[in-house]
């Protein structure tokens, strides 16, 4: 996938089709369990799905390939949670925890091949590591799919969307990070950027796998009244675009700051090329994370009894919100390149780290769910 | 913008001055800024506590500075309020400063572009022919652009436009900002500040009936917006909210009343909450007729006159308790009734106490640890153990609940007081039963548990006769008597001291007796030299067991009853009692209070708000998220084609020159230019200008 695939309409009017099936498929056994409304939410999504494909033929492949992976784990489960650990495919490879795993192995393998083919200035390198960003990506989506039905295994009532604590956003911060990376590395054709980018990933699948093992933070725990909200299944995802999005500058700003120094300089693309990506995940990840804030805000409505309490992830959500605002301004109205917005969006990552981690490690208040 | 030098001479006057500051970038970023900052303080200092937590926290000194810069409440103080309003002069400024350019600019179509203006644009290509007028036209309409065009002296010029949005963009996220600063300040507190600072209002400072609470910290039910709390016990209404304000509190009235008919909790089956459920009916406040009914649940509140009513807490709310009361001194017991959230006068071995019941708690699960299979000895490797837990979703729970419990506080006549936590059900440790009961002398502290043996009927009726037979010194020469007899019946002791032996005995029960086995020890060692003090030990500690056998043996011939044989259960039974003795020195009053039955009545915490300013703010966020879209993904274009003597001009202006409008010029270019003349490529893009948008 080294450049956008040219239009296929081949691909494209079968991708419209299976989304369009598979909707009907879900409409026909499931309308009876639906009300109106996730009715809607049903074909709004199928909607959705369609015009992301087009938008991004990549995932004209990639999401049916994921829904295969989860429809696969589903039919071998049996509506048996026990087969998990019995059956051979399911125990090595299905379950969402082995999916996980396989993530965690692939993230660090492409890191690690992302780096050699920067060094080695190796192309064939940096496309293995291209191949396997997306084969973890894919784990990762696929993992979260097969959790989301296996919640339901342990009970009707336990099952609920995989965003509700901290190990399982991070999984989602590791999905989303590495396909908006997918997608800028393919639209500039600069595939060594990755190296970058996946230090972040990989940092976040090393916090996945001490959580995991030292505090066995991966068992499924029902949902808390005050989660029990439809607004946590868009206001998580909504958030993590913002926070992937600004991980993602962060590492390029890194990036332009060595090739300002003359390290890299001559591997790396070049110094705008790596303002300008990272100018264009700002300003995506600024527009999600102001949906993301609002969608909060509408949220804590309908929970806390106000639209903004002041509470500390309220106010460092509006901290960080602040500084992104005050980034966009200088380089968009001042006209600022450079160094200084590089160290701002470096900085801005600190922020946004403290805002997602801190605050629920050190400050205590409404937003207590994703604690360590 | 506002770096530029201005090129007047003389000194601006100062309302203008003034007008270029707030206008300015640099203003509305140092704004940003510093709203940021401030924004930290609160989140790192918890805000809103009793001002006695931070007087305590940070010391008199630091207080005295903190209190009136108003840290402990930064969102709602002055200095707080006015940062968000020059926030929003400033951006209010930015608007009014070019929205008008702005607008000329979008309206405008710029035709009279001439050829050289033109060829000065980075972006422009020539080439010989003319293009097909008519292909031209269809290609910018295909496109999407709007055209004008001028035709004069042979010169065939269309202008044409598209994106205009882009613009529109920047005055919908800036409008957005004053939209919510206006929602918020319609939800604020702002009116009552006010009206605080004229002193027609002040907080309620004392712990007082909420009838009593007099005029000037009353809030009338017309109040355009506030956020307050109230606790409803079941089958109480409430008609007022308490707002939190400082150091007091002000009463809200309702426009009616709540009626709470009952609060309910759902468990999943890993014992944690699944549900908080308050079923409420709304009454008229001057009748009391019921308006509607309803429940209201945490995230599915209730709305009536405006007014939104949240869960947002329980509790007990007063639940009819009966106890117990085991006089520790004499091993009597007498009922006693009491209610939860209450207190009530005790006296106790004729000293007065006060009885101040805390919260009954119907369900406490508690996590005990592993279970079994988790501490299997089989998996050594800690590292294979972590991967085998890992690869399953759904743990192993080892819960159990532990029954109800009822919280409180024993206070004496000085003020001390010591806080309890009793257990209604017995707990069972190793197929035993036991009545735990928990002591603390301080609130920060963990309780201590003391587990009272209970006999084969489940009664603490038999622990209770041996703990008063070990502590009645009038008892002690017959035990010590039958505890000699005893042992020199089973020949364990040479015969020649027997009166000696009943004499330590008699000593080691009234050490023990004077305080347990701390007394025991203490007593040890003042008077046995440190390398006899093992082997004397174990004497007296079996010189107690022998005692305590004849204790319980006596205590139940007083009782009327028969002694036990000492099997295995009796004599488990019978060293837990010691053990339980022993403790309960250190129990404060000689009361155990036995938790016998309640009848539970739930409290819900409700919080009630009614904000104006929402939809305002939702309008505003709608706008926002309008505008920012429209500034970042509508690109501004203007195109302009020109037809003059044989050869075609064509150029184009974007309001961000980057890849993307390098590769829509191109595809114009093809498209537009009759046959691409080679050498007119785009010029280089100059490094670092400014992309043209205004603040």
């Amino acid at each position: 996938m080294t450049t956008l695939p040219a239009k296929r309409p081949v691909g494209a009017i079968a991708f419209t089709a299976l989304v369009l099936v598979a909707a009907m498929i879900s409409f026909s056994r499931y309308r009876g369990a639906m009300d109106y409304y996730e009715q809607g939410i049903l074909f709004a999504c199928a909607a959705g799905l369609i015009w992301f494909g087009r938008f991004w033929p990549a995932m004209q492949r990639f999401l049916p390939l994921c829904g295969a992976i989860a429809l696969a784990a589903i039919e071998l489960y049996d509506r048996n949670l026990a087969r998990g650990g019995s059956n051979f495919f399911l125990k090595y490879l299905l379950t969402s925890q082995s999916l996980v795993m396989w993530m965690c192995v692939l993230f660090f393998l492409a890191t690690l091949m992302y780096w050699i083919g920067l060094l080695r200035r190796s192309a064939s390198s940096l496309s293995i590591a291209s191949g396997l960003t997306w084969a973890a990506a894919t784990a990762s989506l696929s993992s979260s799919l097969v959790r989301w039905y296996e919640g339901y295994l342990i009970g009707p009532d336990v099952g609920h969307i995989p965003v509700s604590n901290l190990y399982e956003v991070f999984v989602l911060f590791c999905l989303i990070t590495a396909l908006m990376y997918l997608y800028y590395e393919a639209r500039f054709a600069a595939r060594s950027m990755g190296a970058f980018v996946l230090l972040v990933i990989s940092a976040a699948v090393g916090f996945i796998l001490w959580y995991s093992f030292d505090r066995g933070a991966h068992e499924i725990q029902p949902l808390i009244p005050a989660l029990q909200s439809w607004w946590m299944k868009i206001h998580v995802p909504a958030n993590f675009v913002g926070y992937g999005a600004f991980a993602i500058a962060a590492m390029l700003g890194l990036a332009q700051l060595l090739v300002s120094r003359g390290i890299l300089a001559s591997r790396l693309p070049s110094y705008d090329t790596l303002g300008e990506v990272s100018y264009k995940a700002i300003a995506i990840g600024f527009l999600f994370f102001t949906i993301a804030t609002i969608l909060g805000a509408m949220w804590a409505a309908d929970a806390w009894g106000g639209y903004w309490s002041w509470d500390p992830k309220e106010t460092w959500a509006l901290i960080v919100w602040l500084n992104y605002a005050a980034w966009l301004h200088v380089r968009l109205v001042k006209g600022w390149r450079g160094n200084v917005l590089a160290w701002w969006s470096v900085i801005g990552l600190l922020v946004t780290t403290f805002a997602f981690l801190g605050v629920n490690m050190f400050l205590s208040g409404l937003h207590s769910y994703g604690g360590l | 913008m506002t770096t530029k030098k201005s090129p007047r001479h003389h000194p601006a006057p100062f309302g203008r001055a003034l007008f270029e500051l707030f206008s300015s970038m640099r203003f509305a970023i140092s704004l940003l800024t510093v709203l940021s900052i401030a924004s930290v303080i609160g989140t790192v200092l918890k805000q809103n506590e009793p001002y006695v937590n931070y007087r305590f926290e940070f010391g008199d000194f630091w207080f005295r500075i903190f209190e009136p810069l108003g840290l402990f409440d930064v969102y709602h103080t002055s200095w707080f309020l006015l940062l968000l309003a020059f926030l929003m002069l400033s951006t209010s400024l930015c608007i009014w400063r070019h929205v008008p350019g702005m607008l000329r600019d979008i309206r405008g179509w710029r035709e009279k572009a001439g050829r050289s203006s033109l060829r000065l644009m980075a972006h422009h290509a020539e080439a010989d022919g003319e293009a097909n007028r008519e292909h031209v036209l269809a290609h910018l309409t295909q496109s999407g652009f709007r055209f004008r065009i001028r035709e004069h002296d042979r010169v065939w010029q269309v202008a044409a436009k598209r994106g205009a949005w882009q613009k529109l963009g920047y005055l919908f996220a800036h409008a957005a900002i004053v939209v919510i600063c206006i929602g918020g300040l319609l939800d604020g507190n702002l009116p009552l500040k006010l009206m605080e600072l004229a002193g027609y209002k002040a907080p309620e400072t004392r712990d007082m009936p909420q009838g009593q609470v007099p005029e000037i910290s009353r809030l009338s039910a017309s109040n355009l917006s506030f956020r307050g709390n109230v606790t409803v016990p079941e089958g109480a209404a409430a008609d007022v909210v308490f707002l939190n304000a400082g150091k007091g509190y002000f009463v809200q009235e309702l426009p009616f009343a709540i009626r709470l008919k009952a609060f309910h909790v759902d468990y999943y089956t890993t014992g944690q909450p699944k549900r908080f459920a308050s079923d409420i009916d709304i009454l008229d406040r001057q009748s009391g007729k019921i308006r509607q009914s309803g429940t209201v649940e945490v995230n599915k509140p209730m709305v009536v006159d405006g007014v939104a009513i949240y869960q947002a807490s329980f509790g007990d709310g007063g639940s009819p308790l009966s106890f117990a009361r085991w006089d520790l001194g004499n091993g009597s017991a007498a009922p006693l009734d009491a209610r939860s959230q209450a207190s009530s006068a005790l006296t106790i071995a004729g000293q007065p106490y006060t009885l101040e019941t805390g919260d009954l708690r119907v369900f406490n699960i508690e996590n005990l640890g592993k279970t079994e299979s988790q501490q299997s000895a089989v998996t050594v490797n800690k590292f294979e153990q972590a991967l085998s837990q890992a690869a399953s979703v759904k743990g192993e729970h080892n819960l159990r609940n532990l029954g109800p419990s009822v919280q409180f506080k024993l206070r004496d006549a000085t003020g001390q007081a010591v806080e309890y936590l009793n257990y209604l059900a017995p707990q069972p440790l190793d197929d035993h039963l036991y009545l735990v009961t928990g002591m603390r002398r301080e609130v920060a502290q963990p309780f201590t548990f003391i587990r009272m043996p209970l006999d084969t009927e489940g009664k603490v009726d038999t622990f209770m006769r041996v703990h008063h037979a070990l502590l009645d010194p009038q008892q002690y020469p017959a035990i010590a008597k039958a505890t000699a007899d005893a042992a020199f019946r089973d020949g364990a002791f040479s015969a020649t001291n027997r009166a000696q032996f009943a004499e330590v005995t008699r000593s080691v029960l009234t050490q023990f007796g004077s305080g347990g086995f701390p007394a025991l020890e203490r007593f040890l060692d003042g008077k046995v030299p440190a390398e006899q003090r093992q082997t004397v030990a174990q004497t007296y500690l079996k010189i107690l067991q022998g005692a305590a056998v004849e204790a319980f043996a006596q205590a139940q011939r007083q009782a009327g009853l028969a002694p036990l044989p000492m099997d295995e259960t009796n004599y488990r039974f019978l060293m837990d009692s010691l053990v339980a003795t022993s403790n309960l020195f250190d129990y404060g009053p000689a009361v155990y209070l036995q938790p016998t039955g309640f009848t539970q009545v739930q409290a819900s915490g409700f919080q009630l708000t009614r904000s104006p300013g929402k939809t305002v703010v939702y309008l505003g966020s709608v706008l926002l998220v309008m505008g920012i879209f429209c500034m970042f993904y509508i690109r501004e274009e203007r195109l302009w084609v020109r037809l003059e003597a044989g050869r075609t001009l064509i150029a184009m202006t974007s309001n961000r020159r980057n890849a993307d409008l390098d590769h829509a010029f191109a595809a114009h270019r093809a498209a537009l230019l009759p046959e691409s003349a080679p050498g007119a490529m785009p010029k280089p893009k100059p490094a670092a200008t400014p992309d043209g948008e205004p603040t």
